[in-house]
């Protein structure tokens, strides 16, 4: 057993107000300079939606990740020693910048400067690489809310299996539903961007693995912007390296919450230590697609454990993490409660990033049965948009199964293409929901609320952690992170708001292109 | 002045070379081969790949018959010129990816944006290097043979630190001309692009495909028995 400590995280998809808040922090501090204005280390998308860059979940066009072979073996899609080192001259898989979008800006100046006219002067935009006027053709959140909905929303990879009645109904005009997928690096525990590496510039951190791209090592052979699945490492046109999100690891290393996390509006964020084995890595990675999620959830062990905690020691895990191990928000949503799952699961990377599938269009389904359907409480009957937003609880496990968004798309995002794995996890939402309806609202009987609960493995006492963890949370609730040792932390002797615009991997030096 | 250009320069040139590349190598930044695919993809296959299979190919032949003159000099007549009909196809696959690249590089607008003065810079003296080599090749056969006969004599003299330039001085201009050009090249690698190829990254091959950095060695850190000034940051 060799066990390490991760830094990992829990989204909860139904609070994410999809205010971009977390991607403009994110900007802020790290991508405001030249080379990285395409980049958006942290992104939030429209589902259903194309995302970004343009159907990165597509991995024929993209070739990210790894696949499955007949030997049992694992291998990167589009990169690795032999692809990658037979096509370092000229990368196949490359996206370019039109896959993402060519960064622009206005000639605000114009506004101010122009002579005094008969017509309005206009502010036009220019690109932020030639400067030269251009056409937009594309920009960051081009279909935000569902706009462009032909070209982008239809176009949305998981939506490759759906039979086309089930993707009629997802977007009838005036039904259409849809949430928000923020998304930022994983971290993940077998991450392809560093397999794909040629000059092993990308490595994790063994304290904390967090996964860093070494500015002074990256060649610029770009084949971890191939192989990453999630499209989560960007190549810099202008320094000629690759750069990626690095989960701000000076403020992790003083205890403090990332950018993204510390900022964000809808507080659906969680970060917190998992333990796990190392030496598993490679066996879960390889797991047939139906086990990989499940494997994955085994992987991480429990920090109460005793056995765990000694071998951890032996280890050098440092009793404050062991402590923030036990205190995880994380270790709670995985694999207390169950109720968080991994995103793409089947591209094998063991992503550290967990999603809490959202509800909203589970509940915006249920008025589907027009009139008086039975199914309808009676307050809803009452209605004249009866398929609207209906919060009444009566029946309502039954309507997951035929839910608005059919459970197939939610599952090809969350469960590896598991519905049944999907449906367990929306259910015992909706058990929560139930319960606290009871509480709250008290239209629902001490009776149906146990029973929902009972449906679903819960005790009371579990949706109440539940509810509060979601609902509640104080910011050191939802963020537990131990900070380095001061003297072992890497960041402390410098200062780190000097240094805005450099580079800012913990290499200070301005970010010049060579010669 | 031919001791100044086959004497001196060649000197100049190596001790140019490096000290520039481990001045470039600890300013550390700028070690990139500055793909410029981001930009612009589909112009560079029939570009990038033949350019760099044909030099490389070249390289490797200029090389061996350094390093080993008498396989070349005591070669038959048909292996000869079955030898330098190859080389020769490597070098045009040289040239014209070379021709492809530039033409690339000056029509793009964006990889304009992104190319500096010593990219033009080295793609001419490529070029121009290319050009006469391929000219040698053609006009002055056969090459393989008086290349290991003669021209090999005088580089080693410089590595022995004894120049011989009296069969450089000899030869025809072209092949002076390619012979500076070399040197050129060599000088100006640290300050180009070029650097790339020194640091081709032939380990990957061996090299486990996951990589943990520890920056402290935990386990000697929690054992009470290790004075604390031995754990130091391993990166430090
Ligand atoms: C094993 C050795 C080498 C490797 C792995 C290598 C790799 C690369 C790569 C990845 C690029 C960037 C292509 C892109 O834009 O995406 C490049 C560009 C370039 N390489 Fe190499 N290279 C090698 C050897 C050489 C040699 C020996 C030379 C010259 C003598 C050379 C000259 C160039 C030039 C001039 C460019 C710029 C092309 C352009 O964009 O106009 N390379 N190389
Ligand atoms: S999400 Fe991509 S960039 Fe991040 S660790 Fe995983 S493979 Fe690497
Ligand atoms: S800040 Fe939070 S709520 Fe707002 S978009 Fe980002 S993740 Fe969603």
């Amino acid at each position: 057993m060799d066990i390490r400590s991760q830094m990992s995280m829990v989204f909860h998809l139904d609070k994410c107000i999809g205010c971009h808040t977390c991607t403009v922090a994110c900007k802020n501090i790290w991508t405001d300079r030249e080379g990285a204005e395409y980049m958006w280390w942290n992104n939030v998308e429209t589902k259903p939606g194309t995302g970004y860059p343009t159907k990165w979940e597509d991995q024929e066009i993209y070739k990210g990740g790894w696949e499955k072979h007949s030997s049992g073996n694992i291998a990167l899609k589009g990169a690795g020693k032999r692809k990658g080192l037979l096509n370092i001259f000229y990368n196949p898989a490359l996206p370019t910048i039109d896959d993402y979008y060519e960064p622009f800006t206005y000639k605000y100046l114009d506004l101010i400067e122009s002579p005094q006219q008969d017509v309005q002067p206009v502010a036009r935009p220019v690109s932020l690489i030639t400067g030269k006027p251009i056409d937009i053709k594309m920009g960051p959140n081009w279909d935000d809310d569902l706009s462009g909905t032909p070209d982008f929303a239809r176009k949305d990879p998981n939506l490759a299996n759906l039979s086309a009645a089930e993707q009629e109904a997802m977007f009838q005009l005036e039904r259409m539903a849809f949430f928000y997928l923020p998304r930022i690096c994983n971290h993940c525990l077998n991450p392809a961007c560093v397999a794909s590496c040629p000059s092993g510039a990308i490595y994790k951190r063994g304290e904390d693995g967090v996964v860093l791209i070494d500015q002074s090592v990256c060649r610029g052979w770009r084949m971890c912007v191939t192989a990453c699945p999630y499209k989560k490492t960007y190549y810099n046109w202008s320094t000629g390296k690759s750069e990626k999100c690095l989960l701000c690891f000076p403020r992790i290393e003083v205890g403090e919450a990332p950018a993204c996390m510390h900022s964000c509006v809808g507080r659906i964020r969680y970060l917190g230590v998992m333990l796990y084995d190392a030496d598993k890595i490679e066996q879960v990675a390889s797991s047939n697609e139906k086990d990989l999620i499940k494997n994955q959830i085994d992987m991480y062990l429990d920090p109460h454990d005793p056995e765990v905690i000694a071998a951890a020691k032996a280890n050098g895990i440092a009793d404050s993490t062991l402590r923030a191990a036990q205190n995880s928000p994380i270790y709670k949503f995985v694999k207390e409660w169950k109720i968080a799952l991994p995103l793409h699961a089947e591209f094998r990377t063991l992503p550290n990033l967990f999603y809490v599938p959202p509800m909203l269009p589970v509940m915006a389904m249920v008025g589907e049965q027009k009139g008086d359907s039975p199914k309808l409480h009676s307050v809803a009957k009452n209605w004249d948009d009866k398929w609207l937003y209906d919060t009444s609880l009566d029946e309502i496990f039954g309507t997951i199964d035929n839910m608005r968004f059919p459970l197939k798309y939610m599952a090809n995002l969350f469960g590896a293409g598991d519905e049944k794995l999907l449906a367990e996890k929306l259910k015992k939402l909706m058990a929560i929901r139930i319960y606290r309806r009871h509480i709250t609202v008290g239209d629902i009987s001490a009776e149906k609320s146990a029973a929902a609960l009972a449906n679903v493995n819960l005790t009371a006492d579990e949706a109440e952690a539940i509810y509060k963890m979601t609902s509640l949370p104080k910011f050191n609730e939802r963020f537990v992170i131990p900070a380095a040792h001061r003297e072992q932390a890497l960041e402390m002797i410098e200062a780190t708001e000097e240094v805005k615009g450099n580079t800012g991997f913990g290499f200070t030096e301005p970010p010049v292109r060579g010669l | 002045m031919d001791i100044l250009l086959f004497g001196a320069f060649p000197y100049v040139a190596v001790v140019v070379f490096f000290i520039g590349t481990i001045w470039r190598y600890q300013t550390g930044f700028k070690y990139s081969s500055l793909s410029s695919q981001f930009l612009e993809t589909k112009k560079l296959f029939l570009s990038s790949v033949p350019f760099h299979v044909g030099i490389l190919v070249i390289l490797t032949g200029h090389f061996i018959g350094f390093l080993f003159p008498s396989w070349f000099t005591s070669a038959g007549g048909g292996g000869i010129i079955s030898f330098e009909t190859i080389t020769l196809a490597f070098g045009l696959s040289a040239i014209a990816g070379l021709i492809f690249l530039m033409i690339r590089r000056f029509q793009n607008e964006r990889i304009m944006t992104v190319t500096t003065k010593m990219d033009i810079l080295i793609e001419f003296v490529l070029l121009v290097q290319f050009g006469l080599g391929i000219w040698i090749a053609i006009e002055l056969r056969w090459g393989s043979q008086w290349y290991a006969a003669v021209m090999v004599p005088y580089l080693r003299s410089i590595f022995t630190l004894d120049p011989n330039i009296s069969a450089v001085s000899a030869m025809p201009v072209a092949v002076q001309l390619h012979v500076i050009g070399a040197f050129l090249f060599i000088l100006l690698i640290p300050f180009t692009r070029l650097v790339h190829f020194l640091v081709a990254p032939f380990h990957y091959i061996t090299r486990p495909y996951q990589i943990v950095r520890w920056y402290w060695d935990k386990k000697a850190i929690r054992d009470t028995n290790t004075p604390w000034t031995t754990t130091r940051p391993k990166h430090l």
